[in-house]
């Protein structure tokens, strides 16, 4: 049985976003990068799969800076293998829908049974991975998804609707999934261990295929207007308790 | 113009959210197409009975799309979508929206806008509105028709049922060889804790940052006499149980108070409690887009505003 799970590097969202100049990306200069929250669930899942079941994981990523970093926190976490596609420096800004054709070359080549990958990145504008690379592969795909087991030939996962309501699914592999949740939290990494793979060479490949189309060119960002928004009280937490204390009061809500 | 509306529905119900379809493809002056995949024939009338605003159904009926299989609708869609050829293909933000609008864009060759959250129509181009980086900034993107959105429960209100029941057409998929099945659906257990019909409710978000600190935040909960609620961050992490979630994959709240401490504002946990009558929001992120949506707010370190208002809310009695 082999896993790959396919990781992304997000920007660190409780730090300040900004535009940039002409309002077609996010100002990069200062922001920090880290695991996208759901594909680092997707990572867990594939590791305990493979804690479960000894099956082989392979992390992919394409990445124009932070990739290496990226993978060897991968390999940190229990992955056996990794492999960075190249996307060139200059590509900083890649959607899921660019990057689909070269995961999809990529996981050609790997044959992998099973696919994880986090439900969405926040900036999925043009869709999100999971169901593009189950439509390019031809293979099953289902998102939103929380545990994943794997049997004979099947994997069984549990998909969420809305309400706290979710049904089983049983899927028959090669598959593509969109995580949402891991079975259990993901494992912290100790630094030692991360100190320990500096020196390791993460294996790169040059992508044969071309990055698929996007509306990136027709879309302009913005930093949506909250003046309609809070009233914001002001002053240390005392005075702060003491207003909500106080408009609770006047509500009769306490 | 034509859209063509993919309708869910659980329990013979159709979904608040495909009504909301409804009501934006009318704001762009286009004609409503909905696309109902239903166990049997009856199943799909019955279901078009409850889309009186809509100009015509699609009907898929299966035994296999009794509930929500991804494979047969991702099927469905796609063959509706070439055969029926829509300017605009319509999925709601959902986990069938997240399955079905990119899986469907690849096969069909089409673009697609999501986190969609207004819509404008241009001359030709499609202006759609996106809520992107969980609601820290907006994205417009120009589409040229045709072309496909999915777009956030809520984004508009729902039409009501104006007209007739519209004219239903059974069109015939090939659903030979699915390649999964469901094989259960799950209903969460009955707990005593009910956030639905909770009049006040305390949630905490993400930076709670352990079971260590939640005894901080149940002496609010309790001083305040309401429900502890948490985010997906909380729940996933183990700190309080699932039934304690509220947004989109957990409970939708209306309170008459939802005070929240460490919670971002992401446009799926907005989802479950934006229409709380009095919301007010601790964030110590003055860009944290909840402040967008609270009543209000203040920038503050939530581990020091929980012990001054449990304080201060015990004293008061
Ligand atoms: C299909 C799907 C369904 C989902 N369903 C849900 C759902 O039902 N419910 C839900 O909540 N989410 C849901 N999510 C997840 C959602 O996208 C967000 O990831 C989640 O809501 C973020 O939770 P949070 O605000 O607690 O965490 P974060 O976004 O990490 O925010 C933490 C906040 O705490 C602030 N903070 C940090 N330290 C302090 C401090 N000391 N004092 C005060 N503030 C501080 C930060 O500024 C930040 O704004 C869903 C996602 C998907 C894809």
């Amino acid at each position: 049985m082999h896993i790959a799970a396919i990781l992304r590097l997000n920007p660190v969202l409780t730090e300040e976003l900004e535009v940039d100049e002409d309002g077609r990306d996010i100002d990069r200069e200062w922001i920090g990068l880290e695991l996208n929250p759901f594909d680092d669930q997707a990572l867990e899942q594939a590791v305990l799969l493979k804690e479960a079941t000894g099956a082989k994981v392979t992390a992919l990523a394409a990445e124009a800076e932070g990739g290496e970093r990226l993978l060897k926190t991968a390999l940190a976490r229990g992955v056996d293998e990794v492999l960075l596609i190249e996307v060139g420096e200059e590509n900083v800004q890649l959607s899921s829908r660019a990057r689909a054709p070269l995961f999809q070359e990529a996981l050609e080549g790997l044959a992998p049974d099973l696919v994880l990958t986090g439900v969405l990145s926040t900036d999925d504008i043009y869709g999100e991975l999971a169901p593009q690379l189950g439509a390019l592969l031809d293979w099953p795909q289902v998102s939103a998804v929380s545990n994943v087991a794997l049997g004979d030939g099947v994997a069984t996962l549990q998909q969420e609707y809305s309400g706290g309501i979710s049904a089983r699914i049983e899927v028959q592999l090669p598959a593509v999934v969109g995580l949402q949740a891991a079975t259990q939290p993901p494992r912290y990494v100790a630094g030692s261990k991360l100190r320990d793979l500096l020196k390791v060479e993460v294996p790169t490949v040059e992508p044969g295929a071309d990055f698929g189309a996007d509306l990136a060119d027709a879309t302009e960002l913005e930093v949506p207007d909250t003046s309609g928004g809070a009233e914001m009280l002001t002053g240390d937490a005392e005075a702060v308790a003491a207003r909500i204390h106080e408009i609770l009061v006047e509500r009769g809500l306490v | 113009m034509r859209c063509l509306i993919f309708v869910e529905h659980s329990d013979g119900t159709v979904s608040e959210s495909a009504l909301e379809l409804g009501a934006m493809a009318k704001s762009i002056g286009a004609e409503a197409v909905g696309l109902i995949c239903a166990a049997d024939p009856g199943a799909v009338n019955a279901l078009a009975g409850q889309l009186g605003s809509f100009d015509a159904v699609i009907g898929v009926a299966d035994d296999s799309l009794a509930t929500y299989n991804p494979d047969a609708a991702a099927r469905a869609l796609t063959a509706a979508t070439e055969a029926h050829k829509p300017d605009l293909v319509m999925t709601s933000y959902s986990a069938a929206g997240v399955d079905l609008a990119p899986n469907v864009a690849i096969r069909t060759g089409r673009q697609m806008v999501g986190y969609v959250s207004g819509l404008e129509l241009d001359g030709d181009t499609l202006n759609a509105m996106s809520t992107v980086y969980s609601g820290k900034l907006v994205a417009r993107t120009g589409m040229d028709l045709p072309g496909i959105v999915a777009v956030m429960p809520g984004a508009v209100k729902a039409d009501g049922l104006s007209g007739g029941a519209p004219a239903v057409e059974m069109m015939d998929v090939d659903l030979s060889g699915l390649r999964m099945r469901v094989t259960e659906t799950l209903v969460p257990e009955n707990t005593g804790v009910n956030l639905a019909d909770a009049e006040k409710i305390f949630c905490v978000g993400r930076a709670l940052g352990g079971t260590e600190k939640i005894e901080l935040a149940e002496n609010v909960a309790a001083a305040l006499g309401a429900e502890l609620a948490g985010s997906r961050p909380v729940i996933d992490a183990g700190w309080m149980p699932k039934v304690r979630q509220v947004g989109k994959s957990g409970t939708k709240v209306k309170p008459r108070l939802y005070l929240m401490a460490g919670v971002s504002g992401a446009p799926e946990h907005l989802e479950g409690m934006a229409n709380s009558e009095l919301i007010i929001a601790i964030n110590s992120d003055e860009q944290a887009p909840i402040f967008g949506t609270a009543h209000y707010g203040a920038v503050c370190d939530m581990f020091e505003l929980m012990p001054a208002l449990t304080e201060r809310l015990t004293a008061g009695k």
